[in-house]
């Protein structure tokens, strides 16, 4: 091969490379989405047959994401922005990236699923769990609230995931519900308690197979398994707080539109189709078992329904992840 | 260099090494790497000076900070030495007695580099639920690692000089003291290199500590970037980390000591015979027995029985191929930069050796031993902030794994292009053809089963790499590990063994690569 063949080689695969990796005039949208990459492909799934849109799915963590899009400012190649819960949203809106959303969106939603300045929408719901091992503690024995486990006699009893979202939007709502002082002296009682997990699954998997007591993680992680053959959540239980505690918090997952996005009018589309009946259609027959959110949308019927969980009210603009980062850190659970 | 080569055409060129021509765009080109590659390093010291003397000092003064260094320390601590001592005895096995099946096994104790460590961790995780903790980290560690160590021991081992030995024995030492006293200390280079080698992929590895719960350096930063993006403590971590990885650059340097280990006197050496082992076979064929049953058989076999209970459920070709499309592209394209990327330092460290380009062939080293996820942290921040059109492109990802794999592309072709002479560059330069074209026609295609060799190990190290690309990849992309890295992050393992079985299936030809290589570099 001569020194010519080879450059234009290496120039025709450069060529080819770069069209793979960023194919911009086709009608597409890009999602970054924290949200369970399965529920996210059986929306954009849906949502490419019925519009002939296509979705480019970039996955991460919430506050990843809600950090990187305010890193990436105005030159965010997201145009969709999908969370599990609800502070990175908040982190996103307050650096002014979020266009808003089209009111006839936001009227799909009752308003205690969204914020009142309608730049993001609830797309879903989860609620926190105490799930323990039946086969080692009785209901006599649960903890009465979620303060309970920075108490000493739940000294190595329980496990959480602290480094992902969901367990950072709970303490968030205990920030907001408790205050600073009280979170941070919760947090420390925490390190000296609890035992940590990568990810809420395998929290349960553990408990399930006796390694620990109980963990602090979101419902829907217990249906799903069961759903399936239940070998990772046969010997659990879930314990709902309820009375408004900040364990029996109830966090909300959110999808803004980016106000930097070239393709507006497909990315509102998208949002209003994932909120509409298709959308959350997807929620109740689908194999997420996370609440519902849309107006007279039922969630699946497995779950306990959302009105008997007795959740405490937070506003879910309020929950500040940078506090809840910076807290953690300084306990030494990051 | 006799003076009577330097005929028409070829410039003269003063100084020692004046038999190359020069080629000032080569120097120009090595030096440009060479800062390309010294961009983590910067990094590093640019956050450390923007975060402020006192931000800096709390988020790295902190007692998760110290958790985090034990844990490190105490996995090197235990790990190193329980794969220095099974390399060794391993190594001494195959190469040195005559234990049935030696060329096999000396094979399949490089395999278990095909399996990424991340997957070491999910098979034993499968098998022993509860595993969790430092012993579980040096466990994996040691069975994941130690091919690291076996290769150069295997190789000296190969070339020692039976005569140091034979002198020792015959001056009286029986024969364990003339293996402590003779052929340990002439393992040295092999021991420090190979043990440098294990110790900066503890330092580095992700997925193989998350998946037994052991919180390292490397598992924090990415906690804390998955919690903030490029946050300061995460940069403030990387900091920390890259001083425990120069810390044990520079302990190698010392350890490894200047002495002479070439063979004195005319002649070569005899191929040293071999250990009768007698009585004593079956119980030392053994240890080979128990460690690759650990080191191959657990992973192997884990795959298979998730396969099997996943069924043709968990084939979903469209998948499948997308996310092996893009491995193959992306291992290939990053084999092909990082190799070209190599090349002018490779050639200048052979051709015109100076002290310049030592240090310059000696920073590209110390930037390839830094974890992959500092590497990431530095170039996600600088393209984010600075370079934003070369942020999440394909680019910025292959610029990445050139800075990460360096050092595997340029051991490989230094060798080789040292094997080319240069007096057949300088015949084709005095018959009319012009250096690039010589280079090209006479030195490269000399060199270039040596450049395949590194080109496919650093092929290899991108299949399997997993944080840098998690941080870096363009919309859209879906690697295998990053696919496999998913399912088994929501305990779907059945549906994570086609990744895992792939990951290693492609892998598996590639060791035996390395394995062939580190023969016949050994001349056997």
């Amino acid at each position: 091969m001569k020194p010519a063949a080879v450059v234009s080689a290496i120039a025709l695969a450069a060529g080819l490379f770069s069209q793979a990796a960023r194919a911009e005039d086709a009608p597409e949208i890009v999602v970054y989405n924290a949200q369970h990459e399965s529920l996210t492909r059986e929306w954009t799934d849906g949502f490419t047959r019925e519009t002939g849109i296509k979705v480019v799915i970039r996955n991460g963590g919430d506050s990843e994401f809600g950090n990187q899009i305010v890193a990436e400012g105005a030159m965010s190649p997201a145009d969709v922005f999908l969370t599990e819960n609800s502070p990175a949203m908040s982190l996103v809106d307050a650096a002014g990236l979020f266009a808003p959303l089209d009111t006839a969106t936001l009227d799909q939603v009752p308003p205690e699923f969204r914020p009142a300045n309608g730049h993001w929408v609830g797309i879903a719901a989860r609620s926190t769990v105490f799930a323990y091992d039946k086969t080692r503690l009785s209901p006599a024995g649960l903890p009465k609230s979620l303060l309970d486990l920075a108490k000493p006699e739940w000294q190595g009893r329980w496990a959480a995931s602290p480094s992902g979202a969901d367990f950072q939007a709970i303490v968030s709502a205990l920030l907001e519900l408790k205050g600073e002082d009280a979170t941070a002296s919760w947090l420390a009682g925490m390190k000296e308690n609890f035992t940590a997990y990568k990810g809420n699954s395998t929290a349960m998997k553990a408990v399930n197979a006796g390694e620990i007591e109980g963990a602090v993680i979101y419902h829907y992680y217990w249906f799903g398994d069961q759903a399936k053959t239940g070998e990772n959540s046969g010997n659990v239980a879930l314990h709902y707080f309820r009375n408004e505690d900040p364990g029996a918090f109830v966090s909300i997952s959110g999808g803004g539109v980016l106000a930097s996005s070239k393709h507006q009018a497909e990315a509102q589309a998208f949002l209003k189709w994932v909120t509409g009946k298709a959308g959350q259609e997807v929620l109740r027959a689908g194999t997420s078992f996370e609440y519902a959110v849309g107006l007279g949308a039922a969630s699946n019927p497995a779950l306990v329904p959302l009105a008997d969980l007795q959740a405490p009210r937070v506003e879910p603009t309020k929950l500040n992840s940078q506090k809840v980062t910076d807290l953690m850190t300084a306990a030494g659970l990051l | 260099m006799p003076s009577s080569v330097e005929q028409a055409g070829v410039p003269a060129a003063g100084g020692r090494f004046a038999g190359p021509f020069r080629f000032p765009g080569m120097t120009a080109a090595a030096a440009l790497v060479t800062l390309l590659a010294l961009l983590p390093l910067g990094f590093v010291i640019w956050t450390a000076w923007q975060t402020g003397w006192q931000t800096a000092a709390a988020l790295v003064f902190r007692p998760r900070v110290g958790e985090l260094l034990a844990n490190t320390l105490l996995l090197i601590a235990f790990t190193l030495p329980i794969a220095i001592v099974l390399a060794v005895a391993l190594a001494w096995l195959t190469e040195r007695s005559d234990l049935p099946g030696g060329r096999v096994l000396s094979w399949l104790c490089v395999a278990p580099l095909a399996v990424p460590a991340f997957v070491h961790s999910y098979a034993w995780v499968s098998v022993v639920p509860g595993m969790h903790g430092l012993g579980a980290g040096v466990l994996i560690s040691v069975l994941a690692y130690f091919p690291l160590l076996y290769l150069p021991l295997a190789a000296t081992l190969r070339r020692l000089d039976p005569g140091l030995e034979d002198a020792a024995a015959s001056l009286g030492h029986p024969p364990v003291r003339v293996f402590l006293r003779v052929v340990l200390p002439q393992l040295r280079l092999a021991l420090c290199g190979g043990g440098l080698l294990v110790g900066l992929h503890l330092l580095g590895e992700y997925g193989l500590y998350v998946l037994v719960r052991f919180d390292t350096f490397t598992t924090a930063i990415v906690e804390q970037f998955q919690s903030t993006f490029n946050g300061a403590a995460a940069n403030m971590l990387a900091g920390v980390l890259v001083v425990c990885c120069l810390g044990l650059l520079g302990l190698e340097a010392l350890l490894r000591g200047d002495a002479r280990y070439a063979r004195v006197g005319s002649g070569a050496a005899r191929v040293p015979a071999r250990v009768r082992l007698g009585s004593l076979t079956l119980p030392c064929l053994a240890l080979p027995a128990v460690v690759l049953a650990l080191a191959l058989g657990v992973p192997l076999l884990t795959i298979g029985r998730w396969l099997i209970a996943g069924g043709t459920a968990v084939w979903k070709p469209d998948e499948i191929a997308a996310a092996l499309g893009q491995t193959l592209l992306l291992a290939l394209a990053g084999g092909l930069l990082t190799t070209l990327a190599a090349l002018p330092m490779a050639w200048i460290s052979v051709r015109r050796p100076a002290a310049a380009t030592r240090i310059m062939e000696g920073s590209n080293y110390v930037v390839g031993s830094l974890p992959g996820v500092v590497v990431a942290l530095a170039l996600v921040t600088v393209t984010v902030r600075l370079l934003l059109p070369l942020y999440q492109t394909l680019f910025t990802i292959l610029v990445a794994y050139v800075l990460m794999f360096l050092p595997r592309a340029m051991i490989s072709l230094r060798a080789s292009i040292a094997q080319a002479p240069v007096e057949l560059e300088q015949a084709a330069n005095s018959l009319g053809r012009s250096p690039l074209r010589a280079l090209w026609s006479i030195t490269l295609r000399l060199s270039a089963p040596g450049a395949a060799a590194g080109a496919a190990l650093v092929a290899l190290g991108i299949m399997n790499e997993l944080t840098a690309t998690q941080m870096l990849a363009p919309n859209g992309t879906r690697t295998l590990a990053m696919v496999f890295w998913a399912r088994s992050g929501e305990i779907d393992y059945a549906a994570a063994a086609p990744y895992a079985f792939l990951l290693v299936a492609i892998s598996l030809p590639l060791t035996w690569l390395l394995h062939r290589q580190s023969r016949r570099m050994a001349g056997r």
